[in-house]
């Protein structure tokens, strides 16, 4: 679905991505993992297209890395970016709609709505409050399923764990396996490498700009080097 | 008492011409971080495509809300064109410049402007058309209340109306609101930044032409230079009430308008300007973020 080439990102002076490759097939969960700094969320903004890349980034078969990031939404790519990203002074209702800015299918928008409260019961008993009141955990809940308001085919997901209690960071871990077994198809960065490789078909580690390893989420799990930098064993 | 609500009519109407431009500043503020200082002289060119277009239409000959609405259309879809243009053609090729850089090309197209009109206009003061006739429609409590006031209060409300509408119901408010909060997750969201920025331009510029008319029609006077000391003013109304914030704009505009009023007629209209700064020094040292202003934190 996603086939990307020598993706290279510069800030200034400073190489972010130098030069990375990696592809994901329909129906897969694809994690990357890496330590800060590693390139992790650069990636994801060179594929939304909010940052300049150079390098060929094709989903489902077309060239897209020069298509403007407001037209990328409605190819079927959609994100819940680093930090979370959502409007604290308008309400939770007026979040979720922005989700579905550029779509014009109300009846669906409607479905997906209703799906999304389904998915997120936190989320429907909060949907007048100001998005800045929720804690962080629903502030997650509402940044993925604003995502999900924009009806893509490729999800991708900035690092979804970030700062929220275990508890609330296996219930997160749930509902993407869980919207993954329903066909979504999600690239997943991630510094929490143990949950985020089990959950994986496959994965990539990141370091300072190169892909240094690959293998399916099991195989790097048991991979010595991985367990001795990111999970701490 | 008479004259002191007189007064207040007064300070009302020439409060709510600033808060009308002070949005425009406030708005484009919100969305670029920003200070638009060409906003002032769209508001200047607004008074003069209004002047002409009333010259060209011969309505001062019929004056009345027909005449005025006329004049109102034209000017607004006159002065977005140019707010456009200068976004286009100035600002947009410098989105990815420094904050300074864009700054000291606002000052270049204001001046730019001023000059322009200068030589194309001429410089001396013209005499806008009347469109309202001056008359006293009723008086309360003795104090009389005239045609222009009523008509600057009523168009003002009018436009604050329509533009609370657009900007918190409407999908394009919607748009505006995100932009403004963080323009890269809005695009990330499949929202056109590029569009929305146009937008607000042509927003703020249409209220700076309404602002120039309703002055045309209570002071009578245009010229090339008009666009400073009130682009100044509407810029500290703007800052008083919080940039960025659409009610502070509006209220700050009143406040401003009120005290300047009271201070022409209990101290001395030498000082009506310098209260303005007297301002603006205040709240810049008391609280910067304004009235309604939120502190907004730098990440790093």
């Amino acid at each position: 679905m996603l086939k990307v080439s020598n993706l290279k990102v510069n800030y200034g002076a400073i190489k972010g991505l130098k030069g990375i490759s990696f592809n994901i097939q329909k129906g897969e969960i694809v994690s990357l993992i890496g330590s800060n700094g590693a390139g992790k969320t650069t990636t994801l903004r060179a594929l939304s297209g909010i940052v300049e890349s150079e390098g060929q980034i094709e989903f489902k078969g077309k060239e897209i890395s020069k298509v403007p990031s407001h037209l990328r939404v409605t190819l079927g790519i959609a994100q819940s970016p680093e930090g979370r990203g959502i409007f604290p002074q308008m309400s939770v209702q007026e979040n979720l709609e922005l989700g579905a800015y550029s779509r014009n299918d109300k009846e669906q928008i409607k479905k997906d709505y209703n799906r999304c409260l389904e998915l997120f019961p936190r989320i429907k008993e909060r949907l007048w409050q100001m998005a800045g009141t929720l804690s962080g955990g629903e502030q997650q809940m509402l940044s993925i399923s604003r995502a999900l308001m924009c009806k893509p085919e490729l999800l991708l997901l900035d690092e979804p764990s970030l700062g929220l209690a275990p508890i609330i960071v296996s219930q997160i871990f749930e509902i993407v396996k869980q919207l993954n077994s329903e066909g979504m198809t999600i690239l997943l960065v991630e510094q929490n490498a143990k949950q985020s490789l089990t959950i994986s078909h496959r994965a990539y580690v990141l370091e300072t700009g190169l892909i240094t390893l690959e293998g399916r989420g099991k195989e790097l799990l048991n991979n010595d080097e991985v367990r001795r930098s990111y999970l701490g064993i | 008492m008479e004259e002191l609500l007189q007064h207040l009519i007064n300070g009302l109407s020439l409060g709510s011409i600033y808060a009308l431009i002070a949005l425009g500043y406030t708005m484009v503020y919100g969305i670029l971080q920003m200070i638009n200082f060409a906003h002032s002289e769209v508001y200047m060119m607004g008074a003069f495509f209004a002047y002409y277009t009333a010259k060209y239409l011969n309505l001062s000959s019929s004056p009345g809300f027909g005449s005025l609405a006329i004049v109102l259309v034209v000017t607004m879809v006159l002065c977005s064109l140019l707010g456009l243009a200068i976004e286009k053609f100035a600002y947009r090729p410098l989105r990815k410049a420094p904050k300074l850089n864009v700054l000291i090309t606002a000052i270049g197209v204001s001046l730019f402007l001023q000059y322009f009109a200068q030589l194309v206009f001429g410089a001396d003061p013209k005499v806008f058309p009347t469109l309202i006739e001056e008359q006293t429609l009723f008086t309360i409590a003795g104090a009389p209340i005239k045609s222009f006031d009523v008509t600057i209060l009523v168009v003002s409300l009018v436009s604050m109306g329509v533009l609370h509408f657009l900007v918190y119901h409407t999908k394009l408010g919607k748009a505006m609101r995100a932009v403004s909060h963080n323009a890269s997750v809005a695009s990330i969201l499949g929202i056109n930044v590029s569009r929305v920025i146009a937008y607000t331009f042509i927003i703020g510029s249409s209220l700076a032409g309404i602002g120039a008319i309703l002055v045309g029609i209570k002071y009578q006077k245009i010229e090339p230079m008009m666009g400073t000391m009130i682009g100044l003013k509407a810029f500290v109304a703007a800052v008083l009430g919080g940039i960025g914030s659409i009610a502070g704009a509006v209220t700050g505009g009143l406040i401003l308008g009120i005290s300047e009023i009271l201070v022409v007629v209990y101290g001395s209209s030498q000082y009506r300007d310098a209260l303005a700064f007297l301002i603006l020094i205040f709240i810049l040292l008391v609280k910067p973020a304004g009235m309604f202003g939120k502190n907004r934190i730098e990440k790093v």
